[in-house]
């Protein structure tokens, strides 16, 4: 399995994007796609990326979800602050947050959907202390961020990673 | 544009409003890109544009041609899955390029004097050797050949 | 008459995204800093992909999809690699 397959998940994804570009599920094309998956996946392994195990496929589906109602929320939130006329509530700054997490590949994870939710912004991290700085455009309450980002982003990616 | 009449009512309005929506969000984004006063806001704006204003156009694509085409259309996927994994990362980069160079240049404060700014990792400290330690117009005339004697290309 | 409102709102969308890049392309040309104008580059080039695919939706041909995606790839390498001169002074280290 580890030799022929090294990278299951990225040999599939490689697979469905070679399949998508080509819009076609014909034979020769799933077995073109299929050999330069696994082609590719052998290259990656003289990269060494470290390997991590994806654990609970639920919440894996629920982290996706809650992501997409924040993205959602927050574009309407931000498309507000531009649009409205006049001075806004809240004052933009920086908010350090210290993180229990410590997988390299849930903390990438966690910068993705930070950096991607509109008003907020993942600006660095410490790998000493484990403190996150977010930036966040319309600050009010500095604790309700907390609770979004340990309570609602963190717990879940602990669950899967660790 | 004889197509636009074959497709059903309830596809040519749906495609109608996420384009809309979606190329008002981009507009919003763009405003927020002019509006803002500092670097930092500004950097907020363009996700509206990447996120749900690129879902949307893309989704109203793949729903205009699947109806067209008769068939599921769904390769828009791949550019909805490059823009979610590529955008997060080029703002994360320009974030800490700006706090660098706003650390290397002794700004503390950010341009609208309001707050100050993190200290960053990588970013010259005491103790902590700089990659770059003059400022950008010191830097030796050989690195911008081009440029004569503009170094500051800010 | 709904081939009408889709024609429409194709057009209201086609002239707001070009808005939306020219805004962004007065951040790149105004700056007033070398990140701003990344910035405004960024945002133009995505801006640009949301153009080429409502072309596509318009004229119903998928050959603007490819060229979308190509913009897509390149302008991500693009910003990367002005980020990281900005950060470095240079790119090739």
């Amino acid at each position: 399995m580890s030799r022929w397959l090294p990278f299951p998940l990225l040999s599939a994804g490689l697979l469905t994007m070679w399949l998508l570009l080509n819009q076609t599920v014909a034979v020769g094309h799933i077995l073109l796609g299929a050999a330069l998956a696994l082609c590719i996946a052998w290259g990656t392994r003289a990269v060494q990326p470290s390997k991590t195990r994806l654990r609970r496929l639920g919440a894996i589906i629920r982290l996706f979800f809650v992501v997409l109602g924040d993205i959602i929320r927050s574009n309407a939130a931000v498309t507000w602050i531009i649009l409205r006329p006049g001075q806004r509530r809240g004052t933009s700054s920086f908010v350090d947050i210290p993180l229990e997490l410590r997988n390299p590949y849930g903390l990438a994870v966690l910068a993705c959907i930070i950096t991607s939710t509109p008003g907020t912004l993942w600006a660095g991290f410490d790998s000493a202390t484990g403190v996150v700085t977010v930036h966040i455009l319309d600050l009010i309450d500095e604790n309700a961020w907390f609770d979004i980002i340990k309570g609602r982003y963190e717990r879940l990616l602990l669950e899967i990673f660790e | 544009m004889t197509f636009a009449a074959e497709l059903p009512a309830w596809a040519a309005l749906l495609t109608a409003a996420l384009v809309l929506l979606g190329a008002g969000l981009a507009f919003t984004g763009s405003l927020g890109l002019l509006r803002f006063s500092s670097f930092y806001e500004r950097v907020h704006a363009p996700t509206l544009a990447t996120t749900l204003g690129a879902g949307c156009v893309l989704i109203a694509s793949m729903i205009f041609f699947s109806v067209l085409q008769t068939r599921p259309v769904v390769h828009e996927i791949l550019i909805a899955i490059f823009l979610a994994l590529t955008t997060p990362v080029t703002l994360m980069l320009l974030v800490r390029a700006a706090l660098f160079r706003d650390r290397v240049e002794g700004r503390t404060y950010d341009e609208a004097k309001t707050r100050a700014l993190p200290t960053v990792k990588n970013a010259p400290g005491p103790g902590r050797l700089a990659p770059i330690q003059a400022e950008p117009n010191e830097l030796p005339p050989t690195r911008h050949p081009d440029n004569g004697d503009e170094h500051d290309y800010r | 008459m709904t081939a009408n409102v889709l024609l429409g709102s194709l057009t209201i969308a086609q002239v707001l995204v070009a808005l939306a890049m020219a805004g962004a392309t007065f951040r790149m040309l105004r700056g007033p800093r070398a990140q701003d104008r990344v910035l405004g580059l960024d945002t133009l080039y995505v801006n640009a992909i949301l153009l080429l695919l409502i072309f596509g939706i318009r004229s119903g041909s998928t050959v603007y999809f490819e060229a979308a995606l190509v913009i897509a790839v390149l302008g991500f390498v693009a910003t990367a690699a002005l980020a990281k001169f900005l950060m470095r002074g240079e790119v090739i280290e």
